[in-house]
């Protein structure tokens, strides 16, 4: 990947001003998940006392029906929400890059073995698949991670493949070929830094589902359990209290919305920044 | 057009077959002993035994899979663990709602989503385009629940305009009470679709823009508006097409955290329960049930697609 592709990505970032938004509710959010032990509230502390106060100085999101700070919870939720999503983005375009450039590169019954796995995998609708395997296996942040990534990993395989299929055919990798070059050595020289541009997309439009995936999952109850805070596991309970205390149910649902929106928005920007050719559409 | 179909049909099989397998399997690797839910504290070892054997679990995985796949086949998807009624039947009991839920949603999302759809790329980079484009990200980047929860809080706690759950009221048996039961969950569920085929069709119609016809239409004097809603239109229309068919796939999976929030009687929230219970049967039906859908919205994706733009013919 040459220098003049990421000018013009940051170029298409500063000329958007949803691009802009978005790193830096990005950055914000990231720092804060970071510095959620600063708070002076622990997030699972029991407080009879304090039960359902609504938003204060002392309790900037107020608290739920444990008397837990509010916004103290929601930073370590973001804490985990941001983590499956990261963790689970990273393990996903692991497996996606290498199926794709092996299915790719080296075609055949391998390839012919892998696209079918890909598309049986893609034929059983995936939320049912996260489902089950969630209650299958202990759902802790670990299993919670690589589920996500299981069901994940197929669209960056198949980009990948697609446009692996077309790079082994350039006139560099063919002359490398020629030349003796391995496999193995093409693949890493001059393949994989190729690819860059796909990946990256692909694994910022990654990060945005993972995100999503884990709250619905915690939302139903199947994720992270309990007394840990998810975002998703906060509207849970929120949306049994909504009656009594509505506010709680605003603030982790915000949450999710922006982080999901910023990468989806990035992702779109990487995108048309990577792809000049695009930007004409 | 013949031998297309008959090809896509082809490939379709094998990856029934496949799913199928992967479905059984998963339900046989999972935890936790089926027979223990008909096991009650004063039977003997014997007993459990028979039952083990009744319900054909002392056999082999495989010879338990083709027994399965055989019934499966002639419809008999097997008996709940829970309630012990035919699994296929409570699937079909519970059809109606999600299918009369997620249809009224996807026709609501593509009746708003080609007007808006088409005004956003004919005035790419204008106000109406930026809007419609927020409008667009917020749509595939908001929890649906939570999304749900807003409205229910709105509408039914604030407001007392709309009931919170359900389908019906008791006791109460009126298209009216229905309508009202599902205008928070469709809107829900609409405004999702929506956001997908906006996309879709705004980018469509830059695409579309630039072809000849356009040019020719307006040298012979046509309007924008005339171009856009009447020539445009029809090729834009096409993508949609795919999407409806990629939206069938949907219609479980799509709906299980929608009817969840909603305690809409469809087929997601039947799965829910079956998932929270362990009810093997009823979890492995309905997986089969939507991968099917699945399968076949997309062959009849492609199939319309197809039919629609014979220009695909030539490069299959």
């Amino acid at each position: 990947m040459n220098r003049s592709k990421w000018r013009s990505v940051a170029g298409e970032l500063r000329s958007s001003a949803f691009g802009i938004a978005g790193i830096f509710i990005l950055v914000l959010f990231t720092i804060a998940a970071a510095l959620a032990f600063l708070s002076p509230h622990d997030p699972n502390a029991l407080n009879a006392l304090e039960r359902l106060k609504p938003p204060s100085a002392d309790h900037w999101f107020g608290t739920d029906d444990y008397g837990r700070d509010y916004f103290t919870r929601a930073l370590y939720g973001g804490r985990v929400s941001l983590m499956v999503g990261f963790a689970s983005m990273i393990l996903a375009t692991g497996i996606g890059v290498v199926v794709g450039v092996v299915s790719g590169y080296f075609g055949g019954w391998i390839d012919n073995l892998l696209m079918r796995l890909v598309e049986v995998i893609m034929s059983i609708p995936s939320f049912l698949i996260l489902l089950l395997l969630s209650v299958f296996l202990k759902p802790n942040v670990g299993n919670i991670i690589l589920i996500i990534s299981l069901l994940m990993w197929m669209n960056i395989a198949r980009i990948v493949r697609a446009e692996t299929m077309s790079l082994k055919e350039r006139e560099y990798v063919l002359y490398a070929r020629a030349s003796g070059q391995g496999a193995f050595g093409i693949i890493r020289r001059h393949i994989l830094p190729n690819l860059m541009p796909v990946v990256i997309v692909g694994a910022t439009n990654n990060i945005a589902s993972a995100i999503m995936m884990e709250s619905s999952l915690s939302f139903l109850g199947f994720g992270v359990q309990a007394p840990n805070a998810t975002w998703g596991s906060m509207l849970n309970n929120a949306q049994g209290l909504i009656a009594q205390a509505p506010y709680l149910a605003l603030f982790p649902g915000l949450f999710i919305l922006l982080t999901v929106l910023s990468f989806n928005v990035l992702g779109d920007i990487l995108r048309v920044g990577f792809e000049p050719k695009l930007q004409k559409r | 057009m013949r031998q297309l179909f008959i090809k896509r049909l082809l490939q379709t099989i094998p990856l029934l077959l496949f799913v199928s397998i992967v479905c059984f399997a998963m339900i046989k690797l999972a935890p936790g002993d089926p027979v223990l839910s008909f096991v009650t504290p004063n039977m003997h070892a014997e007993d459990i035994e028979r039952i083990r054997h009744n319900l054909g679990l002392d056999r082999p995985a495989y010879v338990q899979y083709f027994l399965w796949i055989k019934e499966a086949v002639t419809g008999n998807l097997g008996y709940s663990l829970v309630n012990h009624q035919p699994v296929l039947d409570q699937i079909l009991d519970r059809l109606p709602a999600t299918a009369g839920l997620m249809g009224s949603a996807i026709g609501l999302a593509v009746l708003l989503a080609i007007p808006l759809g088409l005004v956003a790329g004919a005035n790419r980079g204008r106000w109406i385009d930026k809007l419609v484009n927020l409008v667009a990200y917020v749509g595939i980047s908001v929890p649906l629940f939570w999304l749900a929860i807003l409205l229910i809080y709105y509408f039914s706690i604030h407001l007392h305009w709309l009931p919170s759950m359900g389908m019906r009221t008791i006791g109460v048996r009126s298209a009216v009470d229905v309508l009202k039961h599902g205008i928070m969950p469709c809107i829900v569920l609409a405004f999702s679709f929506l956001a997908i085929y906006v996309r879709y069709i705004r980018s469509s119609t830059i695409g579309q823009l630039r072809e000849d016809y356009v040019q020719i239409q307006y040298a012979y004097g046509s309007t924008k508006r005339i171009v856009l809603f009447r020539h445009v239109m029809k090729h834009v229309l096409l993508p949609i097409i795919t999407l409806l068919g990629m939206s069938m796939g949907e219609l479980v999976a799509g709906a299980i955290v929608t009817e969840t929030v909603f305690s809409w009687p469809g087929i997601g929230s039947l799965g829910m329960t079956a998932v929270r219970g362990m009810d093997y049967p009823v979890i492995m039906g309905i997986t089969l049930f939507s991968s099917i859908l699945l399968i076949l919205g997309n062959l009849a994706a492609d199939l319309l697609y197809g039919i629609a733009d014979p220009r695909i013919k030539s490069k299959r």
